[in-house]
């Protein structure tokens, strides 16, 4: 058996790469792109999906994903496979603040039932959905790596540890703050 | 005796800075391997004398991993490590990123010049993000200060390290997977063999260790292989990071001596919260095996004593249970875990994770049938040593510890169709 590692291979590779995003987002795709052997400019496409996912709203779409492959010069389904396959990337819509509350053995025992409990009442949602004014998304995790302050969630880029339904109330109202601008 | 080596800035004002990094002995490794033109050889040679063993939960002695790349090999050769920190309870690199990301970086560097690489990628977790920049931070500063990059230091030798984050996938920690990762594809593992150090990462000669074990390399070669290895003890060299948590006053990450007794561990933990009881310890991860208090009370911490007690030491991530846990409930998050996490990849560990999650699941809400502890136990044996990773082995062990040691529990919960803890 002979060994084959080599990168996707795309045919009909798109010329006029620069319409595909802003130059913003394709100088920091850039950046991400220049730490690879020059072959494989695939190895940027969960830094491409991140990106183009926080700058359309925390969420991707699948004009978004052919875009990324037509930009990394990928087939269109290996970009699927990559975007269904990680659990931070999102194929719906969700909230401004999307809430990723951590709810594995730690945080567990450590009262994370009492977070959600408090977050499902507060925001009138379950697990898994979004309030209807698109403010917030509560999504149950798998362990956040943070276990020396369970319970926790993550928002956005920031941990929260050591949470109390309190310690919760005040973030949300910081978080409520922020979006009257 | 603590905080020797990968927390040795802890004490400092700022401690992830170049500047305190440097103050507590840092870069003189390097800067001696340069200067001295030590040689490969030697350095791996040292490495191996130090017992270091894999600290992200494998165990494998580093020095032996290193020794099998073959270093003449022409072309490319990667030093990959792996911080995709994700086994339930552990949290040690997420603190040896943040607060000592320059240990780290003189590590892969040594790491590269031992194995005759020529670039690190660092894995971080995408969930990671301050230490990603703590660690980002870091490599602009050694840059400017010509600790990396073109010509280290003069020195003719050039190594650079670039950051990778993940997407939030437990099976990446797995190294083949990460490695998969790193390519742009889905994070399934690889067939092995063949393994990393003959066809890595781009189909390269490849390390790829874990952060603890890379950020220990420096003082592993300042104050040499026998100085590490009798900080711990036999077969368990140097010490190590535990990453404490659960039901305990005082939960954190410590870095303590191989071999010390678990009974201290949890005295610096600050001990049991709320004066309840310790009932049981997952001593190495979720995936490592349960044991029940007593046992654990006399255990120490290294890989022997660990392992004796049929359990595994793993990442060092110690989950405190105490006795208002019922333990059913446990397994079914646990459980859920594995399933949710498994890549799908291998039968066995795709249908065998839904199979003991269902069943545990119902145990758990009072739904359990009499065969089902019967079908668990047959489950859990027809993972065990039928996937490609290790992901099936590590959903099917807790799953055969926890009945082991706790089957009344499981009993009672399918008998009565409530809990023996707390009457739920």
């Amino acid at each position: 058996m002979s060994l084959r590692c080599e990168p996707w291979a795309r045919t009909d590779k798109r010329e006029d790469k620069e319409n595909l995003f802003s130059p913003e987002i394709r100088a920091e795709i850039d950046q991400w792109v220049a730490k690879y052997p020059d072959e494989w400019k695939q190895s940027a496409v969960m830094a491409a999906l991140r990106i183009v996912q926080d700058d359309n709203g925390g969420y991707l779409t699948q004009e978004l994903m052919d875009k990324v492959a037509d930009y990394l010069d990928m087939p269109p389904i290996a970009v699927y496979e990559v975007a269904t396959f990680y659990s931070m990337f999102e194929l719906s819509e969700v909230g401004r603040h999307k809430i990723c509350v951590c709810t594995n053995v730690s945080c567990m025992i450590c009262g994370s039932e009492n977070i959600v409990e408090h977050l499902e009442k507060r925001l009138g949602i379950k697990m898994g959905q979004t309030t209807e004014d698109g403010r917030f998304t509560l999504k149950e995790v798998e362990c956040l790596g943070a276990c020396g302050g369970a319970p926790m969630f993550q928002i956005g880029k920031q941990y929260y540890e050591n949470l109390t339904p309190e310690l919760v109330d005040s973030i949300l109202d910081s978080l409520e703050q922020d979006n009257g601008e | 005796m603590a905080n020797e080596v990968c927390l040795r800035t802890l004490h400092l004002d700022r401690p992830w800075l170049l500047s305190s990094y440097e103050s507590e002995g840092g870069y003189e490794a390097l800067r001696k391997i340069l200067k001295e033109k030590i040689s490969q050889e030697e350095i791996i040679e040292t490495v191996k004398t130090s017992g270091l063993r894999g600290r992200g939960g494998a165990g494998f002695p580093t020095g032996l991993k290193w020794s099998f790349i073959n270093r003449s090999a022409p072309g490319e050769k990667y030093i990959v490590c792996n911080s995709d920190e994700g086994e339930p309870g552990t949290f040690k690199d997420r603190d040896i990123l943040r607060y000592n990301p320059h240990a780290l970086i003189e590590g892969m560097i040594i790491a590269g010049y031992a194995i005759g690489g020529t670039a690190g990628y660092n894995y971080i977790r995408g969930e990671f993000w301050e230490p990603y920049e703590r660690f980002e931070a870091a490599l602009e500063e050694a840059r400017e200060a010509g600790l990396l990059g073109e010509n280290i230091l003069g020195s003719g030798f050039s190594f650079d390290i670039h950051t990778h984050l993940g997407g939030g996938a437990y099976v990446c920690g797995e190294e083949t997977a990460l490695l998969e990762s790193i390519e742009g594809k889905k994070g399934q593992p690889r067939f092995k063999p063949p393994f990393p150090a003959m066809f890595g990462l781009y189909g390269r000669p490849t390390i790829i260790n874990n952060t603890e074990s890379l950020a220990s390399i420096p003082d592993i070669i300042r104050q040499g292989g026998e100085w590490f290895r009798d900080l711990g003890v036999e077969n368990s060299g140097g010490s190590k990071l535990f990453s404490i948590s659960g039901n305990i006053n005082n939960p954190g990450v410590f870095e303590i001596p191989m071999g010390t007794p678990f009974s201290e561990l949890l005295g610096m933990a600050g001990g049991m919260k709320d004066g309840y009881k310790l009932k049981a310890v997952i001593p190495g991860g979720s995936s490592a095996p349960v044991l029940p208090a007593e046992v654990m009370m006399d255990l120490n911490m290294d890989y022997d004593s660990i392992a004796k007690a049929g359990s595994m030491l793993g990442s060092g991530a110690v989950i405190v249970i105490d006795d208002r846990q019922c333990m059913v409930k446990l397994l079914d998050r646990i459980s859920y875990f594995y399933y949710e996490e498994s890549c799908g990849q291998c039968t066995p560990c795709r249908e065998g994770t839904g199979w003991m999650h269902r069943v545990v699941h119902r145990i758990e809400n009072g739904e359990g049938r009499p065969e089902d502890m019967d079908l668990l136990d047959d489950v859990t044996q027809r993972i065990m040593g039928r996937t490609i990773c290790a992901l099936g082995d590590a959903a099917a062990m807790p799953v055969a510890a926890f009945i082991q040691h706790f089957r009344e529990e499981f009993q009672y919960h399918i008998d009565h169709k409530k809990c023996m803890v707390g009457g739920r």
